[in-house]
């Protein structure tokens, strides 16, 4: 095997990477080892600390966490995805005085903090009995939609000029051709982005810890206030996330390689400048050499 | 209005310490992301799965989770360095497997060709390295790292549960106080992250335009 950055390795050097294989193998043990003589030391593997997870109300009660959790988590992704084909159609708009408005809430929303924005919904239902849930919910839809919203412009930019052009040719309508033939062709493309971004707005269902919302990290901090077992509290919690984060970022592998054949949208970061520059750019190389050249990072998960 | 000039010291204070939050995690992160990024591009099969599997994990578990393991987990078991380093440590860690996938990225986007090509012009492996590969891989970074510091700089508001005053702990307070103005409250701090982002993406904008222009 070659890269950019080694060549085919020779006899010797296959023995050298054999060498540092072996010796950080060994470090990595000796860390694991250290790690579990630090547990073993602190009382971590007593009954004590495990035993909750174990009983049948704990279990009942992470139940309940984990299903708060994931509906807040649906709840905001199907919020997010209408705010953003709103905005993200309103900013491809001719119209000016709707094209502005549609950017500025798109980039506020993308550039302010969730926590902030968090609490700042949460002071505004100060009367609502359940309100926590509810600012949680509504923020998660902010936020992920003003993302959203980006994804779904650069999704209808990256298709083909030629796709409306051909569509305006025939006699079709400004929304007819937006809905039958721009929108069905870009939410292929649009697929795994999406996924992706139900990650992100999964592991932001955390943050409802900071109001007490119902979910996976309140139930945590009702088990530790009992117990006291927090670091064991802390990784269940962990791994709950984990596992249900992996199976989403499996899915959007999926969906990768199912619709959008490996391609990437490349979504730029909050108030980049030279923002008019890139995307003439892009133009430009989508007409010289097809969408595929619009390949990118494809970072914008926090 | 008047809210925001009265508090405009106890603001500014915040911010302060969400720029010092930013900082500490924001070195932690290149340090760690770049040698996960060197374990993931290596020629030894171990460390390129310990940095496969460190990607995996941290870029799955929600931040606040971290937050709580390093916060109130480890010193448990007996690790503590004081509650702000320990939140900055968990911060530090999870951009870590952001900042790590945006240098593999720049790395893995220069075809393989450009390296060939400097060798069999005769360039050593190290300059075909430093005048070919590195300068090429660096322009391909700077737009992805952008935007894992721009993510970084809204993440160090979630310090706010931890007993840090930055600049969203000093929004929440300010609402509870004067709930009529929550407005202009929330739109002048939100007009503070908004600067510090937009200094972050301008940086990387004018880093962009003078190597385009070298080229």
């Amino acid at each position: 095997m070659s890269t950019v950055l080694y060549d085919a390795p020779g006899p010797r050097a296959r023995r050298l990477y054999r060498t540092i294989g072996i010796i950080s193998s060994l470090v990595l043990i000796a860390i694991a080892a250290l790690v579990i003589y630090q547990l073993y030391k602190a009382d971590q593997f007593t009954e004590e600390v495990w035993e909750p997870f174990v009983t049948p109300r704990i279990m009942e009660l992470l139940w309940q966490g984990l299903l708060d959790t994931i509906r807040a988590a649906v709840l905001a992704i199907i919020g997010a995805v209408l705010f953003g084909i709103v905005f993200g159609i309103g900013k491809l708009s001719e119209h000016a005085w709707i094209r502005w408005p549609c950017w500025l809430v798109v980039e506020f929303f993308r550039a302010v903090p969730l926590v902030m924005l968090i609490f700042f919904v949460w002071s505004l239902y100060s009367l609502q009995p359940d309100r926590s849930y509810i600012s949680l919910v509504i923020s998660l839809v902010l936020y992920n939609g003003a993302v959203l919203a980006e994804v779904f412009r650069a999704g209808i930019n990256a298709l083909p000029n030629g796709q409306s052009e051909a569509a305006y040719a025939v006699g079709m309508r400004k929304n007819q051709v937006m809905t039958a033939v721009l929108l069905p062709q870009a939410v292929k493309i649009m697929l795994p982005s999406i996924i992706s971004q139900c990650v992100v707005a999964l592991k932001d269902t955390s943050l409802g810890y900071l109001i007490l919302a119902p979910g996976l990290t309140t139930a945590g901090r009702l088990i530790w206030g009992t117990f006291g077992n927090y670091l064991a509290t802390a990784l269940v919690l962990l791994m709950l996330y984990l596992v249900l984060n992996l199976l989403l970022e499996r899915l959007a592998v999926w969906a990768e390689r199912r619709f959008s054949q490996g391609r990437k949208l490349h979504v730029d970061a909050v108030g980049a400048l030279g923002d008019e520059e890139r995307t003439a750019a892009e133009k430009a190389n989508a007409v010289r050499f097809g969408p595929e050249s619009l390949g990118g990072g494809g970072q914008g998960r926090t | 209005m008047d809210v925001l000039i009265d508090n405009l010291p106890v603001i500014l204070e915040g911010f302060g310490k969400t720029l010092q939050l930013l900082a500490v995690s924001g070195v932690i992160a290149m340090i760690v992301g770049t040698l996960i990024a060197l374990f993931r591009v290596s020629p030894v099969p171990v460390l390129r799965r310990t940095g496969t599997v460190y990607v995996a994990i941290f870029r799955n578990s929600p931040l606040l989770v971290l937050i709580l393991i390093t916060y109130y987990g480890l010193p448990e078991i007996g690790i503590d360095f004081g509650f702000f380093t320990m939140i900055t440590m968990a911060m530090g860690l999870y951009t870590a497997a952001f900042v790590a996938e945006s240098l593999r990225s720049g790395i893995n986007g220069i075809p393989l060709g450009q390296a060939e090509a400097s060798r069999s012009l005769g360039l050593t492996f190290s300059q075909s390295m430093s005048t070919v590969v590195f300068p090429q891989a660096l322009r391909n970074v700077v737009p992805p790292l952008a935007s894992v510091f721009i993510a970084l700089t809204k993440n160090t508001s979630l310090a706010l549960g931890f007993g840090i005053a930055e600049a969203s702990f000093r929004s929440k307070e300010l609402l509870n106080d004067f709930p009529t103005s929550r407005w202009w409250i929330f739109g002048g701090i939100a007009l503070g992250y908004i600067i510090i982002v937009e200094a972050i993406s301008l940086g990387a904008a004018l880093l962009e335009r003078r190597w385009r222009r070298e080229r």
